[in-house]
């Protein structure tokens, strides 16, 4: 999970946040890290460009991106999948 | 012309890596290149506003102007319709333009795609500072400050706004100039009573 939240730094220019700031189980919209709808956009990019994956259900997308520990369940769940 | 009941409050040069408030250096970071010198007007000037980061250098540029003009000008006196910006450049947004079409190439960037136009930077600015007034961009070949400051003060003589953010904000590549004013009908601050020359001379 650490090196998907220093994906996330990076892909949304996160600049004064460092991985240890965000919580696995932290929100990552509205309350939590505060990301907004085209951070959405941002976060689908990068698991195209990073993990090769492509969301096939949309309405899916407020589960997937909840939390990091809720990437990276899908993340490995999909990888999974295309081993 | 003087027009009576306005005045230029505040003025905001920034032009080859240094910022000028009010006809006085405030900031001069000359041997950084563009992001970072814009990075440090952030730390200096405000340090506490992360969408900064997301922003194109056009938006980031506006913003700080406006935050370096506003500095020590409270507007929360002004319901968030009082205030209005009226801005210009002549490049548009086409540095942000080209940087979105390479991106295309691949998988297009949503994140460089909202900036894609050049009145993005006056909503960057509207949302910072609450203002929902009348807002208008223009693209011209050179700063008219007779043209953008008039096209204000009829705003204000009109009643339609209290006070105006306006003026010039230009990037293209490593080029810059922002020359941005507060025009408002009570006087504080400098206090100069408007005309066009007054806004020439503080640009120049």
């Amino acid at each position: 999970m650490q090196d998907l939240k220093e994906q996330i730094i990076q892909q949304l220019n996160l600049q004064e946040v460092k991985p240890e700031d965000i919580g696995d189980d932290q929100p990552l919209f509205k309350e939590g890290l505060g990301l907004d709808s085209i951070d959405a956009l941002e976060l689908i990019v990068l698991l195209q460009q990073h993990h090769n994956i492509r969301i096939a259900k949309p309405e899916d997308g407020p589960n997937i991106f909840y939390s990091v520990r809720t990437m990276a369940e899908y993340i490995t769940a999909e990888k999974a999948k295309q081993a | 012309m003087i027009k009576t009941g306005i005045y230029i409050n505040a003025s905001c040069i920034i032009r080859h890596h240094s910022a000028v408030k009010n006809g006085q250096p405030v900031y001069e970071e000359r041997h950084a290149d563009l992001p970072d010198f814009l990075r440090a007007l952030y730390d200096r000037f405000n340090g506490q506003y992360p969408k900064f980061h997301k922003m194109d250098l056009l938006s980031k540029l506006g913003w700080a102007a406006t935050e370096i003009l506003l500095q020590d000008m409270p507007m929360d006196m002004y319901a968030p319709e009082d205030t209005g910006v009226i801005l210009a450049n002549a490049s548009s947004s086409l540095d942000t333009d080209e940087k979105y079409f390479e991106t295309v190439h691949d998988i297009a960037s949503p994140a460089l795609f909202v900036y894609t136009l050049p009145n993005i930077v006056i909503g960057e600015i509207s949302i910072r500072h609450k203002f929902k007034g009348e807002n208008a961009f223009f693209v011209q070949e050179r700063f008219d400050t007779a043209f953008i400051t008039g096209y204000a003060a009829q705003l204000l003589e009109s009643g339609a706004v209290k006070a105006v953010v306006c003026g010039w904000v230009e990037q293209y590549h490593a080029g810059h100039e922002a020359a941005f004013y507060l025009l408002e009908t009570t006087p504080r601050g400098m206090a100069l009573p408007f005309s066009a020359e007054t806004a020439e001379k503080l640009y120049r």
